[in-house]
């Protein structure tokens, strides 16, 4: 009897209808309150997206790539060969010369540089470089670059491993940071030493974050107009040599057709623009499955 | 690298060769330890008798380490002091003592691992082989190759069971076959039949236990002469528990262990000889130094202590 009692007192307690109406509205509203924000937050993304596929898509074609850029934009016709392959270069200059220094710099930033005046100093500095405007690193490159070697693509390499280095440094540092330090003493345990622990342990146990990092970095570079418009120059047939003249790069080519009143090249910028995020969209692809292989290689 | 025993000895102590044993002395023998000194007294006498003891038992060929006045402090924070004892080959010492008595802190000291805490200095001497491993010119990773480490928490690479194991004989530049060297050092720790099927998945997906057990393969994969356990069972279930405790039984026979243990049954099943540390407060500071109250057989440990400290301990009467 009693037991019966019991269970069917636990049983209404436990009941959601005895939980309070209020705390029940709360909780209505609370979710539907998270869910209307990630709509919103989707809104301008998915308009971004399916603009520059709508107004852009027209203009891709097998000469898009091939050919070099109009000698008139006034008329349509030509393509965004040099642009394409000048994005490419000189971002992948830039890599080359902000992931390695980026990632080494972190490494001594968290694993030797630690609390040291040294490392609160550079981490002090790569803070305020993250926040310096793009522009500016384009006229420091300029004014120590360009103005000695001319306009050329690795002027816009250097500018946009500027804008780099310090993304790099800092997200790669928060990701050693997630490094439990129990497998840093095991390793030491076993009789490594530090600089072979950081190469055999720590990295690849943060390999995956890494990459993110790099990726961001890599894909906000290439993104970028203000670092390039003063050091690039504005080319129109292909330049394969970065060392060597003036070059020309997507950002730049939305930037220049954009601004003028004809439709041919106001719809040449818009493909452009879905070149350029084709470009970043597949290597963060790249980037994904290649981590994705590596992690499992190496953590399987 | 050297490959050998004897070698690999000598090569931290170039001056010196100990290991040509003059006499042999058993480990319990009554010269060595003195069965009972039953009166209780204060702390002070018996640790040092102790003391001169094990100073004069030291030369013994089957001494591993002996602990000479070792005070460790953490900056300006002395957190054990004046610690003496031998640990001898082929034997289970267990530390044993209240949380926060310093049993860590001095397990570290035998490999060295105090270095990697900033703030830790040690002063005295921790002789290995009648070499002092704090001597400057001692490297402590050569230190670490030769004194393996089990830690509290099973700290398993995130890599496969297979890349566990030969992570130390790969970093080491072991030129044995390192498939070999897996199976072997698997088997050793019990764990081959659980895994065997599986050295390529990752270590991450095994239970506690196992992953323990792992640990325990990855340390004596590198083939080391003594193994520090810091309570390695302390997140385990009985069974797990149990197999380990079989397992330090039979690795006792080619390795020497030290394990830090908080199951005082754990310690009387499994260690040969016992140090019991306890903190004493300073009155002055209020700071609590922790201290070794007794080392002797884990026989006479549990059964007759001679401080009064240690019996109110094993008996489960505390202060
Ligand atoms: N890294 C450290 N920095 C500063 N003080 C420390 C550090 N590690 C330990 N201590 C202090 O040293 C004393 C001994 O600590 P230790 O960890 O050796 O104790 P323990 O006997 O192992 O305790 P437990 O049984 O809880 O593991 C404690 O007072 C502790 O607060
Ligand atoms: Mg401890």
């Amino acid at each position: 009897m009693t037991d019966l009692f019991l269970e069917s007192e636990v049983e209404r307690l436990l009941l959601e209808a005895t939980t309070s109406r209020s705390r029940r509205v709360k909780n209505r509203l609370a979710s539907l309150w998270m869910v209307g924000s990630l709509l919103v937050a989707l809104v301008p993304l998915t308009l971004v997206i399916g603009y520059v596929l709508f107004k852009g898509a027209g203009e891709i074609s097998l000469a898009w790539f091939t050919e070099d850029l109009p000698a008139i934009t006034r008329k349509p016709g030509g393509g965004m060969g040099p642009a394409i392959v000048g994005t490419l270069l000189i971002t992948a200059g830039a890599a080359i010369l902000a992931v390695p220094l980026g990632i080494l710099g972190a490494v001594y930033l968290h694993e030797y540089g630690g609390k040291t005046y040294t490392a609160r100093l550079v981490r002090f500095m790569a803070d305020v470089m993250t926040g310096v405007p793009s522009i500016v690193m384009g006229l420091f490159i300029y004014t120590v670059w360009t103005l000695q070697f001319g306009l050329e693509g690795i002027g816009g390499s250097l500018a946009l491993a500027c804008l780099m280095l310090p993304i790099i440094i800092r997200s790669t540092e928060e990701m050693l940071r997630l490094v439990p330090d129990e497998l840093r003493q095991a390793s030491y345990a076993l009789g490594n030493r530090k600089w072979r622990t950081i190469i055999t342990v720590v990295l690849p146990a943060s390999f995956g974050g890494i990459t993110s990092g790099v990726m961001i970095a890599i894909a906000r570079a290439a993104g970028e107009t203000a670092p390039l418009v003063f050091t690039i120059g504005a080319a129109r047939n292909l330049n394969l040599d970065l060392f060597n003249g003036p070059m020309t790069a997507l950002s730049v080519q939305i930037f220049g057709n954009a601004q003028t009143p004809f439709d041919a090249a106001q719809a040449r910028a818009w493909g452009a623009a879905l070149t350029l995020v084709g470009i970043v969209f597949i290597f963060t692809v790249l980037a994904r499955v290649i981590s994705a292989r590596v992690a499992r290689r190496h953590n399987a | 690298m050297p490959d050998d025993e004897q070698t690999r000895r000598s090569s931290l102590n170039p001056v010196t060769d100990e290991d040509i044993p003059n006499a042999e002395v058993s480990p319990m023998s009554s010269e060595t330890l003195p069965a009972t000194s039953i009166t209780p007294t204060t702390a002070a006498a018996p640790v040092a008798a102790r003391a001169a003891e094990i100073a004069s038992d030291a030369s013994a060929p089957n001494v591993v380490f002996d602990v000479r006045d070792l005070n460790v402090f953490y900056g300006a924070f002395k957190a054990v002091r004046d610690v003496n004892l031998s640990v001898h080959k082929h034997e289970i010492t267990a530390f044993i003592g209240p949380s926060g008595c310093g049993k860590s802190t001095v397990l570290r000291c035998f490999d060295r691992m105090n270095d990697l805490i900033e703030s830790a200095r040690v002063e005295g001497q921790v002789l290995y082989h009648g070499v002092d491993l704090y001597d400057p010119r001692i490297d402590p990773v050569e230190v670490r190759k030769r004194i393996g480490m089990v830690f509290q928490k099973p700290n398993p690479f995130p890599k496969s069971i297979y890349d566990n194991i030969a992570f130390g004989p790969k970093i080491s530049g072991s030129k044995e076959n390192l498939d070999d060297v897996v199976e072997k050092a698997l088997r050793q720790a019990a764990l081959w039949d659980e895994v065997k099927d599986r050295l390529k998945k990752s270590a991450m997906g095994l239970s506690g236990g196992q992953q323990q057990r792992l640990c325990i393969a990855r340390a004596i994969a590198v083939e080391p002469e003594v193994i520090l356990m810091d309570e390695p069972c302390s997140a385990l279930d009985p069974i797990a528990t149990a197999r380990i405790e079989d397992l330090m039984q039979e690795l006792k026979s080619e390795y020497t262990i030290l394990i830090v243990t908080h199951n005082m049954q754990q310690a009387a099943r499994v260690s040969d000889r016992t140090a019991f540390f306890t903190t004493e407060v300073n009155p002055e500071s209020d700071t609590r130094t922790g201290m070794l109250v007794e080392f002797d057989s884990t026989n006479t440990i549990f059964s007759a202590p001679s401080d009064e400290r240690t019996e109110n301990y094993v008996t489960g009467r505390f202060g």
